[in-house]
């Protein structure tokens, strides 16, 4: 039998010590290959400058081989609007979580969102806040059981924001989708997604989003596997994979 | 090659920024200070440089952060309230170590206070206002034409230090209007920026480079081995150099004063008023006017306590520059403080007025 390469690292991926910081199961290590593919594939590494925000997504530009930083918490599409406006022709990117892009970045980012900023946002959304332990975040399912829902979340805490069909009417939107990385087929997907958006951003047509569902065993309490169908189950039904704008002319 | 033009001060900080080569401007209107966004969102287009209208000074001082870290020189400028939401992102920017200016010209407060004159930001600016712990160089000018040059001159000490510094004006110097000369000064040459992220295809090393607001957290690609402490030592070591190299003042009749006056901005022009008013009593009386709040004169203001003069501290606030006269003269003098409620009226807008200090250095005179 032929030898078959089933895995490869991807040629911008950069080992660093935050490499072994995440956790079993945890899909950003999955995003980050996906991000360092596109953005090989797209032929931008010199152009790249990847802003993060806090927590479990703190280092990942710093895995992929570009210029990087990561900023406070909810900061990244303010960040990210000062460089664009000094450097038009550069690929500016921001990778946030659910909690630090919706809601204490919920004003820095829609205001980016108003302004039509040719940046491109990647927020994960895995229900819930990462590094602290898994408290609610505006994306947490009703019924969702967190160390700040006890008793799971009920509509006194609202309900779970939806940012990526939010943000698509909006007037200055280019782009606005939401993928997934739990299976082969929705990876691929949302490579395509990711290329999109960041096309829109080259094309200097307007604001883009891209949303990643974002499995996080530790803080749900659950196995890889159990995360997997949790996902499957409950997650995509509420958070449906797809594009919800997908425009060359904003305005 | 300079010029004279009758000019606001907040118009003057801007006027200052473009000479000093800023070609970013971000800001969220808010009274006393909106001269100096409107004259960027009328003329820095115009001169090729980016106006930014923010959602917030949360959002300014952020996206100042983003434009100051493709090494540009840029600025933001705002007011009492603004200065207390820029906190976060100022010591974001010291952590980071960047360059930029920040105008403040105070209005009253605390809390929504009133949009008149105040000077009640002083600690908040000379004590590093955020979280954490740092330290800024603080500007405060008296006039129009300070406001000029001291705007250049912050612009070459940020770009020294790598560091934030702040022009700390108030609502009198931002609004009265004098002669100004415009001119360029010369500082030398802008250090290079050899860390500014503008990706890696644009730097003739082809590496790429990361910046951090929490160093150490993880491996810097020029820095591969900095740690959370050897920063800490970095900061130590700039903040010690800013300390002993940056102070500046100036002194008006200083010399021979048994009682000076300390004051700085609006406050040390009322004062000079009221030198000139009791010299001409016979009574020996100076004016020592900080001009960088922070890093402060405490050896000059030490060296006149030894030499037995007393002090009066003349702020537009409940006393907070007298806080660092008192340390400065190290219980060597007697200081006082005529603060804001000797203005002459009740309401927002009043003034200490010069024949009220007058009144004050004739009752401690002694």
């Amino acid at each position: 039998m032929d030898k078959v390469q089933v895995y490869k690292q991807p040629r911008l991926y950069i080992y660093t010590p935050w490499a072994g910081m995440k956790c079993t199961g945890c899909h950003i290590p999955i995003i980050e290959r996906l991000i360092a593919e596109v953005i090989d594939d797209m032929g931008i590494e010199g152009q790249a400058i990847g802003i993060m925000g806090v927590g479990c997504h703190g280092a990942v530009f710093a895995m992929i081989d570009i210029d990087f930083m990561p900023v406070a918490h909810g900061r990244a599409a303010a960040v990210a609007t000062g460089i664009k406006r000094v450097l038009p022709n550069a690929v500016v990117m921001t990778m946030q979580g659910d909690g630090d892009c919706a809601a204490i970045g919920a004003g820095p980012f829609l205001n980016a969102v108003h302004r039509a900023e040719k940046i491109t946002v990647i927020m994960t959304n895995n229900a819930g806040f990462g590094t602290t332990g898994g408290q609610m975040a505006p994306t947490t399912l009703m019924g969702q059981v967190t160390p700040t829902t006890p008793r799971g979340r009920d509509p006194s805490s609202g309900y779970p924001a939806h940012i990526a069909e939010l943000i698509a009417p909006v007037k200055g939107v280019a782009y606005s989708a939401r993928g997934a990385v739990n299976s082969p087929a929705n990876y691929q997907r949302t490579k395509k997604y990711l290329k999109s958006a960041l096309q829109k951003q080259l094309d200097k047509v307007g604001f883009s989003f891209l949303e990643i569902l974002s499995a996080c065993p530790t803080d749900w309490r659950m196995s890889p596997l159990d995360s997997l169908k949790w996902m499957e189950e409950k997650m995509i039904p509420e958070f449906p994979v797809g594009e919800f704008k997908n425009v060359d002319r904003v305005g | 090659m300079s010029h004279r033009e009758l000019m606001s001060g907040n118009e003057a900080v801007a006027v200052g920024a473009a000479a000093a080569g800023c070609s970013f401007y971000t800001g969220y209107p808010i009274t006393p200070q909106n001269e100096i966004t409107e004259w960027f969102a009328r003329e820095l287009p115009k001169r090729g440089g980016v106006f930014l209208q923010s959602e917030s000074e949360t959002g300014s001082i952020q996206i100042l952060l983003g434009a100051a870290v493709t090494g540009v020189r840029a600025m933001t400028s705002t007011a009492s309230m603004g200065w207390a939401l820029m906190q976060e992102g100022i010591s974001d920017m010291v952590a980071a170590d960047l360059p930029c200016v920040i105008a403040l010209v105070q209005r009253a407060g605390p809390g929504g206070g009133n949009i008149h004159n105040a000077q009640m930001d002083y600690l908040s600016a000379t004590r590093g206002g955020g979280h954490g712990g740092y330290k800024n160089i603080v500007l405060a000018p008296d006039s129009v034409q300070e406001c000029c040059d001291l705007t250049q001159l912050a612009f070459s000490l940020a770009d020294k230090y790598c560091n934030p510094v702040i022009v700390l004006s108030d609502a009198v110097i931002g609004h009265m209007e004098e002669s100004l000369e415009v001119k360029a000064l010369d500082f030398g040459p802008v250090p290079p920026k050899d860390w500014a992220l503008v990706g890696k295809a644009n730097r003739k090393d082809g590496q790429r480079r990361g910046l951090n607001i929490s160093r150490g957290s993880m491996p810097e690609p020029q820095n591969p081995n900095m740690t959370y402490l050897g920063h800490m030592e970095m900061l130590d070591r700039k903040f010690k150099a800013m300390a002993a190299a940056e102070v500046r003042y100036s002194t008006y009749q200083a010399a021979d004063a048994k009682l000076v006056l300390v004051a700085y901005g609006s406050s040390a022009r009322t004062c000079r008023k009221a030198v000139d008013l009791t010299r001409a009593k016979g009574l020996k009386v100076g004016l020592l006017r900080p001009i960088t709040l922070w890093p402060f004169p405490s050896q000059s203001i030490n060296e006149k306590a030894k030499q037995g003069a007393k002090f009066l501290v003349v702020e537009d606030s409940l006393g907070q520059l007298i806080d660092d006269v008192q340390m400065a003269v190290e219980g060597r003098a007697e200081v006082y403080l005529l603060g804001m409620l000797a203005r002459h009226i009740a309401g927002p807008g009043g003034f200490i007025f010069p024949n009220r200090i007058v009144a004050e250095i004739e009752k401690l005179y002694g």
